[in-house]
Parts: structure tokens; C-alpha cells; sequence
């Protein structure tokens, strides 16, 4: 039909291309762009079809079924169309992605979705390319029918592009089943800092909060879930599945899991306790028996005591062996009685002869604080003393557990 | 015994943490425009308007209510839900709407701070520009904590209006008899003023207001219950108030002679007579209520604006970060502050066009918010029960129909 040649398109938006219109091999118009599909198990960035308005029912075209392109229309190459059915395994743009929240992985936050653009490629294919957020779009999306595209496009362009590429967009998907089908998965999420990924959680409804979690690996998800607020962590927890939940636990520091559990409603919390391993369940647990603001509640469990005759190098052996909580700084001794008998800070052991007893390192001074303790005179000692970290221990004198000065900064912060 | 004490207070306590949106959003309805529709009721019909108020409290608390419920079900803004719903257009001229309308109500509040400190002899020149500074540091430097609680303090001085009230010692009998016997008067005039006290009730901007602060709080389905309580609870004080400032000028004015005002600070005037304190507090109730809506009307605008088109938003963002919503904001503030200082502008005009605005744009919000409500979707086990259902849509409609007549007499003034 049309003898001239136009410059080949390099992009469409898909506000322009709702409204093209489709035409037959004999050019005989069929309707208008409706919608267009992705089939994410096959390609997770090509159209796959076109839902074509015409008459009573919705068309689908299939991406091959295409000849040519253009902001003038869409040609067909083939005539074979089928009606719409909808379909568990297609993302529709329109319904599904615009409008919508997503996360900018590579950004580290949740926006809108106002337009998608994509690649134009052999003059016939599209692949999306860049999903549009920012004032550009907005103009975009509100003139779009109102003047031409071609206009559009050169009224737009003093405005800076604001678009996320397609391979950091993670779309949001409440329903596990289509979270499948549509082959979202969360892989961006997991490499983030657990803070930037607990950032973003925070800025989601409960329901892709809770969907998010569900999908995420235990590990990220653990990491996530310690930054959060008490009150969202809660709100997490019981919506999940009781052993989902409990894997996402044992991922955490004990202290961190007893703090997040008993912000939980005591049923939940005991269910969810119940699915746990038992190790881990029983720190948790002994955690829990502490009352809330007091230096119990306070303390990692995961620190590194050693009898009081060790040596250096004995020392040096047991660090390599034990998981110690990330930050301490200190190992601390026990005598045979297993009372607390000294701290050592790790700096002090370094250069020492490897047989040094390590009593001879030990600070003068312990300071201690009983697990009864107030957090605000917790505070205080931090202050006062200027520690690192405070060992807790029990009426006998047996360590319990380390306050750690992260904890003080935690403290603070809620409180101001 | 000790344990229900013990209940009791965490109960309290509870009901402490979640206080703050419901409250502060129907506590400044009562702004430099509701104090003039109430001052005005007062001194022209005396105490036979008071009988409204009741069925005013129940249409607010039922619009807020559910406002306050999808901020905490869904932890996301009014705009947020219309925009996913409703797709951007219809957003973006509902916020255009909501930028204009707010505007003119700035301008309002900002005048409202001008009259009630001329009384006490600042020139406009001086508080104008100072009330503006004030708001925009209050925003700008405030979190949201610390803003909330300068709004919850504003809340606590209304208690102005209770006290000039009871100093003007109106006939107490006659007001209490004539809250509970509706009246009915088929006069134009009586007919307008009942439209403009509900017209004016339930303004556009508090459903985006009251849902975007319930979820700034972290309020969850969880503490629901109490929040609905706070909601309640603030639409009584808000009726409570505006019952007071009825009868302070039923007493001083009507009781003297039946009389129109010009605005908020004839009333004032004619409180005078019933001594200073009485005169003294109904001004400072007024600069109260307007300075408190001219903060938090801008800052609501931003927010809500922001987050149904998608722009980056928030106190806590850098300039550099969200321009979009600093300079809305901004632009509310010198815009809305500096019209007032424009010699002959026609300010009136403005607050009818703006009774006109929000009366085109609340059908829509109302009707939006009924249907998102009702989405099993977005709301789960949460949506309105059938027999709420009733309620709420009646009391849309009804207040579409008054609001719609609000506009048809507001149109003929400008």
C-alpha cells in the first residue's frame, strides 16, 4: 500500500502501540492494539502476541504472524488469527505491568510502572526494552490519543528519560501458582544488601510483602527480615507458612529470631517455634524466657568462650572452628565452674607467642551485666565504659550471651 | 483485679500509638473555612442549626472509616489505589483537581491567619510572610513524627472554642433541646446554610490525607480496631467543637440580632462584649485552625499528587531527589500565602470557587473509594458487609446531592 520508504523505527512505546492498527495481507484493516503479551517461560523480553480488538471478541496475533511495524499500523503477514483466550501463562502489558508497582533492583526501590518501550527489531519484532517511570512517561501516557505520536515524540524530548532496563524490573506477583507460570523469580533480590532489599519491603503492601518472602531463599529472606521494623517483621511472620517461617528463623541470629518472634501473637509464634529445628529452636526459646527490655533480650548467643587455661593458639583454633556473630570482637574466658572469668579483645591476640596463657591478656577491669538487666542501664554501661561489648550472664555468674554496641545505635535510633 | 488493670492500660496504650491520623484529619475539617460556615449558622439561625452536626458526624466517620481502613489493609495511599485501579488518566485529573482545589484552600487558611492576627494588630505583611516560613520549616525539618505531633498540639488548642463558648453563657437549654429536634424551614437561606455545613464537611483532600497518614504510621489490619475507634472519637471532637462555636456566636450574635457576617473575625467581634477572653480565645482559635490547615494542606498535596503519578516523594528525600514534590509544595506555600497580600484580591470568589471544585471532584472520590472498598481483590476479608454497604452508599449519595447543591449555589457567587 504505502510505495515510500519510511525510516526504519528504532523503538515504540506501548502507548503508542495500543491504538495501531492492524491490517491483513490485502491491507484491509482488522482492528485496533488492545494488548500485548510476553510468554516469560519462552523469552522473557519478546512479545509474543498481540490482542487485537475487532468485533465481539479479542484477536491473537502470534509475534511471526507479522510482517511490518510502524507508527502508520501493523501489517500481517498471515491471516490465520485465533480469538483471545486469556491464558495463566501470558503477562499482559496492559493489565498487568502498567499502573503497576515493581522493583528497581538496580535502583533499590519500588516504582510505577507508566510506559514500557521496546525494541523494534527486523522492522517486525518487539522486545521490551526499558519499562518508563518519571515525568517523560507521564507526559507520554497523558497525550497519547490526543495528539499524534510523531508529535509526541518531539514535544517529549526536552524531558530527561527517567526508565529502568527490563533485566532489573522485578515484577510483583501475589499468587504463587503465577509467579510460576509468569517465571518471576526473586535472584535480583536476593544479591541485594539485605538493608537496600529491607528498604524496598517496607515500601510494599503486605501482600507482595508476604509474596516476596515466600519466594525469596531463606538466606536473603533471614537478611531482610532482621532489618526490618518489629512490628512489619511480625506481620511477615504470621502470614507465611509456619515452616517457611521457621526456615527463615534458623537462617537468623538467634537474638534477632527472638526478637522478631516475640512481636508475634503467642500461637503463631508457639507454631512456628514448633516447625523450627531443634537447636536453633531452643536458643530461640531460652531467648524468649527473658523479659522484654531487659539485657536478655538483648544479647547474640553466638560468641566464643574458652576455658581459662587455653592458650593463644588454642585460642586461634577455637575461632576457627566456632561461628561467631558478625562484629564481636571479643573471646571470652570461663573458669572450671563455667563462670566468666575474663574478656579478651581479639586485637590482643594477634603478635602474642603462640603459647602465651591467656589469662596473662585479659582485660583488668570485666564489666558485666545480669540478664535481668534494664536496657536503659545497659545504655549506660555502654556509655560509661565505653565498651564494645558486654557479656550477660546468669545468677551463677555463667555467660549467657553478648550485648553488642550495634544494639546501643538500634536502641537510640527507636528511641529518639 | 491488678490484671485488668494491668489490661487495661495496654489497652491505652495501644490506643495511644495508633492516635494521630483519624483524629488530626477530622479535627482540621474545622479549618479557617468550617469556622466561618459554623460562625455564620450561629449567628444568623441561632441554635436551630445545631441539630445537623449529628447526622454530619455519622457521614464523616462512615467516608473515614473506610479511608482509614484501606490505608491500613493495604498500606498504600488513595492515589496509589485509584492510579492501579483506574489507570493515570483519570489520576491525573483527579490530582489536577485536587492541586487547584487545595490552592484556593490555602489561600483561605493563609487569609485566615492574616484577619485573626490583625486583631491583635500584625499587619499582613508581617504574618503572612512569617506563617509561610513557618510552614515550610515545619515541613521541611520536621519528620513525620515530630509533625504529627505539632498537629496533634494544634488539635489540643481548639479547646479554645469550648472555652469562649462557655464564656459567652449562651442559653444551654435552648441548645441542647434544639440538638436533637431537627428543623426544618423552607426559607432559601436556612436551606443554603444546612447544605454548606455538610458540604463543607467532608472535603477531597481528607480521604487522600487520612489514608496516606495511616499508612505513613505503620498502622496494620492488626491494630484496626483501634484505629477505627481514633476515627470516631476524632469526628465527635470535630462535631464537639463546631457544636461550641455555633453556640458562642448563637449566644453573642443571634441572641443580640439575628445577623449575617462577613467572616470569621466579625464573629470575633461580636464576641467582644462577653469580655476580652472570650473575643481573645475565638482568635486564637482561628489563627490556630488556619495556620494548622495551611501546613497540613500542602503537605498532604505533595504526597498525594507524588504518589498517584509515580514522582519520588517524601520529607526525608534531598531537593535533588524529589524536585516534583518540593516544589509543589513550595509553590502551595508562596502561591497560597502571597495572593493574600495582593491588594483587592477577590478572595471570596476563590473560596467559592474552590466550595466548587472540591464539590465536582468528591463524587468521584467517594464513589472510587466505595468501589475500592468493596474489591475482594485489594481489601480480602476486609471489604464493607452488605448492610455497611447500605450505609455507605447512602451517605454517598447523600452527600454527593448536598455537595452538587453546594456547588449549583456557590456557582451563582462567583
Amino acid at each position: 500500500m504505502h510505495g515510500t520508504l519510511l525510516p526504519q523505527l528504532s523503538h515504540l512505546y506501548l502507548t503508542e502501540l495500543i491504538g495501531l492498527v492492524v491490517y491483513d495481507l490485502r491491507g484491509r484493516r482488522i482492528g485496533k492494539i488492545q494488548d500485548a503479551t510476553l510468554l516469560p517461560l519462552v523469552d522473557s523480553a519478546r512479545v509474543d502476541r498481540f490482542l487485537v480488538g475487532g468485533g465481539w471478541t479479542w484477536l491473537s496475533v502470534r509475534h511471526d504472524q507479522i510482517d511490518s511495524i510502524s507508527l502508520d499500523g501493523i501489517r500481517l503477514r498471515d491471516e490465520v488469527l485465533t480469538p483471545y483466550h486469556a491464558d495463566e501463562y501470558m503477562l499482559r502489558l496492559v493489565r498487568d505491568l502498567l499502573d503497576q508497582q515493581i522493583i528497581d533492583a538496580q535502583g533499590r526501590k519500588v516504582v510505577r510502572v507508566t510506559d514500557v518501550t521496546f525494541q523494534i527489531r527486523d522492522g517486525r519484532e518487539l522486545w521490551v526494552m526499558e519499562v518508563d517511570i518519571g515525568l517523560r512517561s507521564v507526559f507520554r501516557r497523558l497525550l497519547q490519543g490526543v495528539l499524534p505520536p510523531k508529535w509526541i515524540r518531539k514535544l517529549q524530548s526536552p524531558i530527561s528519560v527517567n526508565s529502568i532496563p527490563w533485566e532489573f524490573s522485578n515484577i510483583l506477583e501475589p499468587d504463587p501458582q503465577r509467579r510460576l507460570r509468569l517465571n518471576i523469580t526473586t535472584t535480583l533480590l536476593e544479591k541485594m544488601h539485605p538493608a537496600d532489599l529491607a528498604d524496598i519491603v517496607e515500601e510494599l503492601g503486605p501482600d507482595d510483602r508476604g509474596a516476596l518472602f515466600e519466594a525469596m531463599d531463606a538466606e536473603a529472606a533471614a537478611g531482610a527480615l532482621s532489618e526490618l521494623e518489629p512490628d512489619i517483621q511480625a506481620s511477615i511472620l504470621e502470614n507465611l507458612e509456619a515452616d517457611k517461617a521457621a526456615d527463615i528463623l534458623e537462617e537468623m541470629a538467634p537474638d534477632e529470631a527472638a526478637a522478631a518472634l516475640s512481636e508475634v501473637e503467642a500461637e503463631t509464634s508457639a507454631e512456628i517455634l514448633h516447625e523450627m529445628e531443634n537447636q536453633p529452636m531452643t536458643e530461640v526459646r531460652d531467648l524468649l524466657d527473658y523479659e522484654e527490655g531487659t539485657a536478655g533480650r538483648l544479647m547474640t548467643t553466638e560468641y566464643t568462650a574458652v576455658p581459662s587455661g587455653f592458650t593463644v593458639a588454642d585460642a586461634f583454633a577455637t575461632l576457627g572452628r566456632e561461628e561467631t556473630a558478625e562484629g564481636l570482637n571479643t573471646i571470652f574466658l570461663e573458669d572450671s565452674d563455667g563462670k566468666l572469668a575474663g574478656a579478651i579483645p581479639l586485637s590482643r591476640l594477634f603478635g602474642k607467642a603462640p603459647g602465651t596463657p591467656l589469662v596473662e591478656l585479659e582485660l583488668d577491669k570485666l564489666i558485666k551485666a545480669p540478664a535481668d538487666m534494664p536496657e536503659t542501664q545497659v545504655m549506660e554501661l555502654f556509655d560509661k565504659y565505653n565498651l564494645l561489648t558486654l557479656p550477660v550472664v546468669d545468677n551463677d555468674g555463667v555467660l549467657q550471651g553478648v550485648v553488642m554496641a550495634h544494639e546501643v545505635i538500634s536502641f537510640l535510633r527507636q528511641d529518639r | 483485679m491488678l490484671k485488668s488493670i494491668k489490661a487495661l492500660r495496654y489497652h491505652v496504650l495501644v490506643f495511644f500509638s495508633v492516635i494521630g491520623p483519624g483524629f488530626i484529619t477530622a479535627v482540621v475539617d474545622n479549618d479557617a473555612g468550617g469556622i466561618f460556615t459554623y460562625s455564620q449558622a450561629g449567628a444568623k439561625y441561632g441554635y436551630l442549626p445545631l441539630w445537623t452536626l449529628a447526622p454530619i458526624t455519622v457521614l464523616l466517620i462512615v467516608t473515614q472509616e473506610m479511608c482509614s481502613r484501606m490505608g491500613a489493609v493495604t498500606e498504600k495511599g488513595l492515589s496509589d489505589l485509584i492510579r492501579e485501579e483506574f489507570g493515570l488518566r483519570t489520576t491525573f485529573l483527579m490530582m489536577a483537581a485536587l492541586v487547584a482545589a487545595n490552592l484556593l484552600n490555602v489561600m483561605a487558611n493563609f487569609a485566615g491567619v492574616a484577619s485573626s492576627l490583625e486583631l491583635f494588630g500584625v499587619s499582613r505583611y508581617i504574618s503572612v510572610p512569617l506563617a509561610g516560613t513557618a510552614v515550610w520549616l515545619l515541613i521541611v525539618k520536621g519528620t513525620y513524627a515530630t509533625v504529627e505531633k505539632v498537629f496533634l498540639f494544634a488539635c489540643a488548642l481548639y479547646v479554645c472554642y469550648i472555652v469562649s463558648g462557655v464564656l459567652v453563657k449562651p442559653d444551654w437549654k435552648e441548645a441542647a433541646l434544639y440538638s436533637v429536634r431537627p428543623v426544618l424551614m423552607l426559607d432559601a437561606g436556612y436551606l443554603q446554610m444546612l447544605i454548606g455545613m455538610v458540604g463543607t464537611s467532608v472535603a477531597p483532600w481528607m480521604q487522600f490525607y487520612l489514608q496516606a497518614a495511616v499508612v505513613e504510621k505503620g498502622i496494620t489490619a492488626k491494630d484496626y480496631l483501634k484505629s477505627r475507634i481514633e476515627v470516631i472519637v476524632g469526628c465527635i471532637a470535630m462535631s464537639v467543637i463546631a457544636f461550641f462555636i455555633i453556640v458562642a456566636c448563637a449566644g453573642a450574635i443571634w441572641s443580640v440580632k439575628p445577623q449575617d457576617i462577613a467572616d470569621a473575625t466579625d464573629a470575633a467581634k461580636g464576641l467582644k462584649p462577653f469580655g476580652d477572653w472570650a473575643y481573645f480565645l475565638f482568635c486564637a482559635g482561628l489563627l490556630n485552625a488556619s495556620f494548622f490547615a495551611a501546613c497540613l494542606l500542602p503537605l498532604s498535596t505533595a504526597y498525594t499528587v507524588c504518589e498517584g503519578l509515580g514522582f519520588e516523594s517524601g520529607v526525608n528525600r534531598k531537593f535533588g531527589e524529589a524536585p516534583i514534590f518540593y516544589w509543589l509544595f513550595t509553590g502551595l506555600i508562596v502561591v497560597g500565602a502571597g495572593v493574600i497580600l495582593l491588594p483587592n484580591f477577590p478572595l471570596v470568589k476563590m473560596i467559592l470557587l474552590s466550595q466548587v471544585i472540591n464539590g465536582m471532584l468528591l463524587p468521584f472520590v467517594l464513589i472510587f473509594m466505595i468501589l475500592l472498598v468493596n474489591k475482594k481483590r485489594v481489601m480480602h476479608e476486609w471489604t464493607n458487609s452488605p448492610a455497611y454497604n447500605v450505609v455507605a452508599w447512602s451517605a454517598v449519595v447523600l452527600m454527593i446531592g448536598l455537595t452538587l447543591a453546594l456547588v449549583a449555589i456557590s456557582v451563582r457567587g462567583i
